[in-house]
């Protein structure tokens, strides 16, 4: 059978991914941890003296102190199944992917295990962030500089 | 007070609907997938619109991993309008910390706390 | 070619050990072991993996009364990076040791080449096999174990299974190796590894195909041909295959998988099972033991394998993929 004649035969036979099922558990689950973010917050702001804008980096830790435990205890991978995107994409996702991995190569050791490791799948989002900010900063300076626009 | 959860369950749940059709229908894997949401966060803050969202949705803005790049971003801008060019650079972790470190953190003390375990449900 | 074996080598005795997980299987009553503690307590995946390896070995030993001083040679291999939890074992049993790579086809081509050494008298008994261990196999070719990625229907599950079958000379009891088909590596272009099924597939149909051929026989004149592990959808692109080659679909009752069925119809496991421990746990189980029973009496076994790595996937590379098969007769 010919190449082309195949990949007809796989597009065929293939399912699809259930797309409006899949979308709508990532808008739930992602719409309910950032729900619980806000309860966090205000939890902060209610008894601790955190204001609205300084609020937002207790939270943060908090979220990925609760992908710690739901990690280590194996919950987070099925949380993931069902919720696709709606686990991956808060900020608890990150925290998910820090610790799987830390947490996974802790048979290798601490120093060459753990930390050459821990970075292994949230690395692209620590460097894209970086770097998309620094050039999304240089050029708003540098249009601030010829006068385009302000601050 | 109630519309702000309403809000943030909303928004948070928007940003992410965009996360799984990246996924589903762009086919690019989750670094792919969350890379991009970190860009579009950088730049949008470069364009003045994430921090009215923020006002707007809460933790529904700032949960989501857009949030980093619009962070380090607000860091970079804050910076390079006080101090100059260098101030691109000098001002990115400033406001973005908590994560990074909070995930270094506790992924270490997970390391020493946990075993991962092939289950399957 | 197709290698005719005229001294018709024996399928004497097997091991099969599993992990926790495949007390699910519907084949767990054929196997010999499974255990509660996926790493049978040792510190990491790796050496469980080892562990198990070395197990399923001492179980098809002792089913033919032999010692490891009376096995001329151990052939093997895993999925993980260098094949270490089998060369490991084989620093254990201290049996001279080839070690093998053809992926999830593991467990034929060695089973393949033990023949040949038994067929040309340089081997009384061979021990023959491969094995896959869920956790190692995930975190190198995938993602860590406890990360929420979301797996597609496509998607199969890497069983934690070790399968070692004893191969020796001729004798009537015993299921014996007529004939074996080794495979090429074939690449039609496919390239999700997290669809293997659709990559293994055309690599099946080849070696099936060629082995019918050249052997002048056709689908009808075994009672079973088991592919490794294409999965459901691997299984029925395989069948697709035939169809557009003009054979009925009703010819195609001998033909499964040990993947699709290996969970039965258990939705966790998206499209079946997978590693080089499935189809050796299937294969050396309980297809050996439904042959000594009498009821299959002509088997093709056709172990199915992706030549990918991880980093082939990144560099934006396609999958080749392979598949052996051996001819099993019993009087």
């Amino acid at each position: 059978m010919e190449k082309e004649q195949y990949q007809q035969l796989e597009q065929n036979v293939t399912p699809k991914p259930p797309y409006f099922k899949n979308v709508a558990k990532a808008f739930i689950v992602g719409g309910l941890i950032c729900t619980i973010g806000q309860a966090v917050s205000l939890f902060y702001i209610i008894f601790f003296n955190f204001t609205e804008a300084t609020a937002g980096n207790p939270t943060v830790a908090t979220m990925v102190f609760f992908a710690m435990i739901l990690t280590g205890f194996g919950l987070y991978k099925k949380i993931g199944q069902f919720a696709g995107a709606g686990s991956a994409v808060p900020v608890t996702g990150f925290g998910n992917a820090v610790i799987s991995a830390a947490i996974e190569h802790r048979s290798e050791g601490l120093v060459l295990g753990v930390g050459g490791n821990i970075f292994k799948l949230a690395g692209s989002v620590v460097l894209f962030g970086v770097v998309s900010a620094f050039f999304v900063a240089l050029i708003k300076y540098i249009l601030v500089t010829i006068g385009v626009v302000s601050w | 007070m109630v519309m702000t959860f309403v809000f943030a369950f909303f928004v948070g749940g928007i940003i992410c609907a965009i996360g799984q059709l990246l996924m589903d229908v762009g086919k690019l894997t989750p670094g792919h997938t969350l890379s991009t949401l970190v860009v579009i966060g950088a730049i949008l803050d470069g364009m003045g619109l994430y921090e009215p969202l923020i006002d707007f949705a809460g933790a529904g803005a700032t949960v989501p991993i857009t949030s980093f790049g619009n962070s380090l971003t607000h860091g970079a801008l804050a910076e390079a309008e006080r101090h100059g060019l260098v101030g691109v650079l000098t001002g990115m972790f400033e406001v973005t910390s908590s994560g990074i470190s909070a995930a270094i953190v506790f992924g270490f003390i997970g390391a020493l706390l946990f075993k991962p375990k092939g289950n399957v449900d | 070619m197709v290698i005719v074996f005229q001294s018709k080598p024996s399928l004497i005795a097997a091991g099969v050990v599993a992990g926790p997980l495949e007390k699910r299987s519907i084949f767990s009553q054929h196997f010999d072991a499974t255990y509660d503690d996926e790493r049978w307590q040792m510190k990491t995946n790796e050496q469980g993996h080892r562990k198990m390896v070395e197990e399923a070995c001492e179980f098809a030993m002792k089913k033919a009364g032999v010692k490891n001083k009376d096995i001329d040679y151990f052939m093997g291999g895993d999925l993980v990076n260098q094949m270490t939890p089998t060369n490991f074992a084989a620093r254990d049993l201290e049996i001279p040791f080839i070690g093998l790579f053809s992926a999830c086809a593991t467990s034929i081509s060695s089973v393949i080449i033990a023949s040949l050494l038994t067929e040309v008298g340089a081997a009384n008994f061979s021990l023959a096999g491969a094995s896959s261990q869920h956790n190692a196999v995930e975190r190198q070719f995938r993602y860590p174990i406890d990360y929420g990625s979301q797996k597609p229907q496509t998607a199969q599950w890497t069983v934690t299974a070790a399968g070692y079958a004893l191969i020796g000379k001729h004798q009537e009891e015993y299921p014996s190796i007529e004939a074996a088909t080794v495979g090429k590596s074939v690449d039609y272009g496919m390239d999700d590894p997290f669809h293997m099924g659709a990559a293994m597939a055309p690599a099946a149909f080849q070696t099936i195909q060629s082995h019918l051929e050249q052997r002048n026989q056709k689908i009808y004149h075994y009672d079973l041909i088991l592919t490794g592990d294409l999965g459901q959808l691997g299984l029925k692109l395989l069948k697709g295959m035939f169809v557009e080659n003009g054979i009925k679909s009703e010819e195609l009752k001998p033909l499964r998988d040990a993947g699709a069925e290996f969970y039965g119809q258990d939705e966790a496991f998206q499209s079946g099972a997978s590693g080089a421990g499935c189809s050796a746990a299937v294969f050396f189980s309980y297809v050996i033991q439904q042959m000594r029973a009498g009821t299959y009496k002509r088997v093709l076994l056709v172990a199915t394998g992706a030549l990918l790595s991880p980093l082939t996937f990144q560099q934006g590379e396609t999958i080749p993929c392979t598949a052996h098969a051996i001819e099993i007769t019993m009087r």
